[in-house]
């Protein structure tokens, strides 16, 4: 099956945030309040009840001309080949047959391995029922045949979804015509990042204006995980959590014991 | 838009945005404000190449989305746009066969019009009033208005505009704006490239504009503008006024407003020239120009509301009109002052929050417990409706210009009525570009919450059940009035409602009157409101068909233009672009030239026809008198480059005047203010010494309006979830704040608390020589909600408009320090 996936346009883009609210609305995500800190971005990063953020950036890079805002629409970019998938000792994380990295709560345990080993530190930890949320490109939808809630709601048509082949080659035609229209720099983001993301960005600048890696590093141990310990060492893993499940346990254990003791002491 | 144009409404429609090949948004953040704007926008972008322009005090998300963008000081628009003028004379980027047909450029001016160092003739400076009766055409014997097609007469509008603007050149306004000049000039030079022939440019606007001492000016700097330029009546033309919510435009056309009654008909007043309906209508209707038939829509009107009570004997009971009293004034300032003065009894607010929304908030709160009744009709409990708690009175500690209440000291007696939200009840609404929209119910109401509907419609059963046996001669206007039954005498239906509004034939209740133009004079049509007439229709089968709910979702224009006539309906008689006769040249056959693509009408040997519905007489052929008069609703049938007598009470051109409070003389003439402003409160207006930064109010996407709505939605609260305040990094650091950190606004009204927001997108301003600094706040937040904030209004000035009575929301002079 072909690639299906999102295309964000910044140059269209006017961070109205529907996005954040739609995925919200169809996630059934509670909202996270917190206190204004004089940036529009209320979100510094997404965080387990919130999957999509909209990023504010300002740049000055010459006083004589315009400030500039950037705009970045920022989740899971569902990377062709994820780390978190590889490091997950649960085996969590499948890829579908169309490029969605699906995170399956069932079989999370909540180690958090993912998030360190994400690139872009996207998986979140969610504390109430101690299981990783993210973006799911909205699989069910999707499935269904419909397009992704984000992508639904957006007014200006910044977000689009389709075609993986399809999107790019229109992104490359209108970065051509940013580019000859006052934005130089203009490029693509995702199509040969990490090997390849399954979300795709047209950015008016260079990626770290956005507040995006240039250029997307995975841990060099990860590889090795993925392709020795696991495949060799895997079984070793429950017993590894079993063990410090005992030795949780027997701490506590001792802890209390400590606790007694120490009461009337000195520490 | 009246004085310019004839009607006060947005010339075309969301989806013509697609049309425009630049747009100007000045005095709007339409990102924000009207997001869907921007999809048709950043189409004209793709796909026409269109330029965005935009010009705004802050470096909003319009002006990322923009190609240009330009600072201005708050509240000097009509510096910028008279340089804008005097731009396009100097460089002849005026359309020059536009303006000798379809303006008024070529009428000549009476002797005696003057203007002299920021006054215009007739002005009297005890009253603080113009006699406006200079400000004239000349005309023939038969009264027929004297031209000069050359344009070269000394007194002809165009030669006496290009005079008034000759002061108005690029150093002086970007001395008095505080616009780099190189950001200026390229303003100038891209938008009047629209007066090409093959180019069209629009100009959208929204309370940016209109919410200052001369907001109806900033609006005729554009009308005339864009007229200068040809863009009027054409596709991706016009003046566009975005609405600042769903409806608004419905509002106005229902007149919630004291100075008309529906349909944009001046309210009889108690002046003698409005003591019979002859009088009143003598009075108010024009000689010339489609508003010759007003006799018939304020017959039918009265029809509507008096039924069989109205009849030819007794004036149609034009007697039971409530008459104002023609030297006071109704708006809401006005109606606030009143207030606090004791003179107002009882409240209805009805989807309003004045103790968030109103312009110096504290003194309408203050003024609100002079009441005796108050009904709040919303979703939730809003500010007003609790204007009484401790909560309400809860002020910085640095506030001492208030005197605090508590709820002992308020003998208010408070209604609240539970209003169902908009999904819960079915209903029109007419969105900014005047498509009347029907929409459905999708859910039932929450506990005992009603539509607004409902609510009127009781409560008028009810007054008019408690009446019904009184034989006072005064309350006959109370037990004659038409009162339903609309459907079932249970639940009003809307249909039924619409019926009335679009109009009847008296003798045949269930028979829709086609279009305004089968309105009569005699009785024998009734009709809720004359431009709504055309808006119902009767299925083969004898059913209503009501057009509103119409949702053929194809667009009917030939060329691709998104007129999609068959979605919904729009008044006027469904025309989607207004003054369309100018979409075409005068000969009314040859398009433009190099826009063949952009005609909507064309004379068709022996009628007009088109994909748009003709905004002329149909039958009027282009040689014949008045062939070429695309602007009906208007005495002259041209577009006004001249605002004559009668049509503003401030002007024929825009003058640039300082806001009321400003830390600036008027570098332009020794008028400072705006002479015909009504100054209300003359002890609480701030000096520069005290008060030196400009402030000024806004809106964010996140939220709408007061907040009643949105800051009760959690999702929306955790978007934008604290009051703030915006500026510069170089004022912060004059006044050590940081980003994030708690800081004080304060004015000579009041103080409030927000959250810094430093940021780079505000800059100082120069001007005349000195730097001064401005800064800006959301005006969304109050004492309720999950997002909570104090009400930036009660930092805002009580003055408004000469014309309208607007509030100068947009600039007002404050301190700010850290908290």
């Amino acid at each position: 099956m072909a690639l299906k996936t999102n295309l964000y346009d910044v140059s269209k883009c006017t961070a109205c945030r529907g996005c954040i609210i739609a995925c919200k609305d169809w996630n059934q995500l509670p909202a996270v309040i917190e206190p204004f800190k004089g940036n529009y971005c209320t979100h510094e990063d997404t965080n387990g009840d919130t999957f999509t953020i909209m990023r504010f950036m300002e740049y000055e890079e010459d006083p004589a001309d315009d400030v500039k805002w950037h705009f970045l629409k920022y989740q899971c970019m569902h990377c062709l080949d994820p780390a978190c998938m590889k490091v997950c000792p649960r085996h969590a994380y499948t890829k579908t047959d169309w490029g969605a990295t699906f995170h399956d709560p069932e079989k999370c345990v909540g180690c958090q391995y993912c998030t360190y080993a994400c690139p872009f530190h996207i998986p979140k930890y969610r504390k109430r029922e101690d299981k990783i949320t993210k973006c799911t490109l909205c699989v069910e939808r999707v499935e269904a045949g419909l397009t992704p809630a984000c992508t639904r709601t957006c007014p200006t048509g910044a977000l689009s979804f389709g075609d993986r082949h399809e999107l790019l080659d229109y992104a490359e035609e209108r970065v051509k015509f940013l580019r000859a229209n006052g934005f130089p720099n203009a490029t693509i983001y995702g199509k040969l990042e990490l090997g390849g993301l399954n979300k795709l960005y047209i950015l008016t600048d260079t990626p770290d204006k956005f507040g995006l890696p240039i250029d997307p590093k995975v841990s060099s141990t990860i590889p090795a995980w993925k392709d020795w310990i696991q495949p060799y060492v895997g079984w070793l893993i429950p017993l590894a959590l079993a063990g410090s499940a005992f030795s949780f346990v027997t701490t506590r254990i001792l802890a209390g014991k400590h606790e007694e003791h120490a009461e009337g002491g000195h520490e | 838009m009246s004085p310019s144009f004839g009607r006060g409404a947005m010339t075309n429609h969301v989806v013509d945005l697609k049309n425009t090949d630049y747009a100007l948004i000045m005095g709007s953040n339409a990102a924000e404000n009207h997001p869907i704007t921007m999809k048709w926008l950043t189409k004209a972008r793709l796909e026409r190449g269109a330029k965005i322009i935009h010009v705004d005090p802050r470096f909003t998300r319009t002006s990322q989305i923009a190609d240009l963008y330009a600072p201005l000081r708050s509240g000097t628009d009509i510096a910028f746009l008279g340089g804008m003028i005097k731009y396009i004379f100097d460089n002849k980027r005026y359309h020059k066969e536009y303006v000798v047909n379809y303006t008024d450029a070529s009428f000549i001016v009476k002797e005696g019009f003057d203007f002299h160092d920021g006054l215009f003739s007739g002005y009297d400076p005890a009253k603080g009033q113009y006699d406006n009766s200079s400000w004239d055409y000349e005309v023939d014997a038969e009264g027929k208005f004297i031209t000069d097609p050359t344009l070269e007469h000394p007194r002809c509008v165009f030669q006496l505009m290009k005079k008034h603007y000759s002061r108005y050149d690029i150093d002086s306004v970007c001395n008095i704006t505080g616009t780099p000049k190189n950001k200026y000039l390229q303003v100038l030079d891209m938008f009047t490239q629209s007066s090409a022939p093959n180019k069209i440019g629009n100009i959208m606007y929204a309370m940016g504009t209109t919410q200052h001492t001369v907001g109806t000016q900033n609006v005729r700097s554009y009308a005339v503008i864009q007229l200068l330029l040809g863009n009027m009546g054409r596709p991706g033309g016009g003046v566009n006024a975005l609405r600042g919510e769903n409806n608004v435009q419905g509002s106005t056309d229902q007149a919630l407003l004291f100075h008309i009654i529906p349909g944009y008909i001046t309210s009889p007043s108690n002046s003698p020239a409005h003591k019979t309906l002859d009088a009143f209508l003598a009075k108010e209707t024009p000689k010339t120009g489609f508003k010759v038939n007003q006799p018939k829509w304020v017959v039918s009107l009265l029809k509507a509301w008096y039924g069989d009570a109205a009849t030819p004997a007794n004036d149609f009971a034009y007697h039971y009109l409530p008459k104002r009293d023609v030297n006071k004034n109704y708006s809401h300032i006005a109606m606030f002052e009143a207030m606090h003065r004791g003179e107002i009894d009882g409240l209805f607010i009805w989807g309003g929050n004045p103790v968030v929304g109103g312009p110096h908030a504290n003194k309408e709160q203050e003024a609100m417990c002079n009441l005796k009744w108050l009904v709040a009709a919303d979703l939730w409990l809003t500010e007003s409706a609790d204007f009484w708690t401790y909560q309400a009175w809860e002020r910085p500690a640095s506030e001492t210009k208030v005197k605090k209440r508590t709820p002992a000291d308020i003998k208010t007696e408070v209604f609240f009525l539970p209003a169902a939200a908009v999904y819960e009840k079915e209903g029109t609404a007419a969105n900014t570009g005047r498509w009347v929209q029907y929409r459905g119910k999708a859910a039932e109401p929450v506990g005992d919450s009603r539509p607004d509907l409902w609510f009127i419609y009781e409560i008028g059963k009810r007054i008019q059940a408690a009446y019904a046996n009184s034989k006072d001669p005064k309350d006959e206007p109370i037990k004659n009035m038409t009162w339903g039954p609309y459907g079932s005498d249970h639940e009003p239906d809307v249909v039924e409602v619409g019926l009335e509004m679009n109009g009847y034939y008296v003798d045949d209740p269930r028979k829709p009157v086609p279009g305004f133009p089968k309105l009569a004079a005699d009785g024998s049509t009734a009709c809720g409101n004359w431009i709504y007439c055309g808006q119902m229709t009767t299925k083969a089968n004898g059913d209503l068909d009501y057009k509103p709910m119409w949702r053929d979702n194809k667009d009917n224009s030939k060329t691709g233009l998104g007129l999609y006539s068959n979605w919904a309906w729009c008044w006027p008689v469904n025309r989607r672009v207004l003054y369309n006769r100018c979409s075409v040249q005068p000969d009314g056959v040859t398009p433009w030239p190099g826009d063949e693509k952009r005609q909507l009408i064309g004379w068709a040997l022996d009628k007009w026809v088109g994909d748009d519905v003709p905004d002329f007489n149909t039958s009027l052929a282009p040689d014949a008198p008045g062939g070429i008069n695309p602007f009906i609703m208007r005495p002259e049938g041209k577009g006004c480059l001249f605002a004559a007598k009668g049509s503003t009470k401030d002007g024929p051109f825009p003058e640039h005047y300082e806001p009321w409070e400003s830390p600036f003389p008027n570098l332009m003439s020794k008028q400072d203010k705006n002479p015909a402003v009504k100054v209300w409160e003359p002890d609480k207006q701030a000096t520069p010494d005290k008060y030196p930064i400009i402030g000024t109010t806004y809106r964010v996407v996140e939220h709408w309006q007061t907040g009643a709505l949105t800051r009760n939605l959690p999702w929306l609260a955790e978007l934008m979830p604290d009051m703030f305040v915006e500026m510069s990094e170089q004022l912060a650091k004059i006044k050590g704040i940081r980003n994030g950190d708690k800081v004080i606004i304060t004015t000579i009204r009041g103080d409030v608390e927000a959250v810094a927001c430093v940021t780079k997108r505000f800059k100082p301003f120069v001007v005349g020589g000195r730097t001064v600094h401005q800064i800006g706040t959301v005006w969304h937040f109050g004492f309720k909600g999950y997002a909570k904030g104090d009400p930036a209004n009660r930092l805002t000035p009580h003055i408004g408009d000469a014309n309208t009575m607007i509030p100068e929301y947009k600039a007002w002079l404050c301190d700010v320090r850290r908290a």
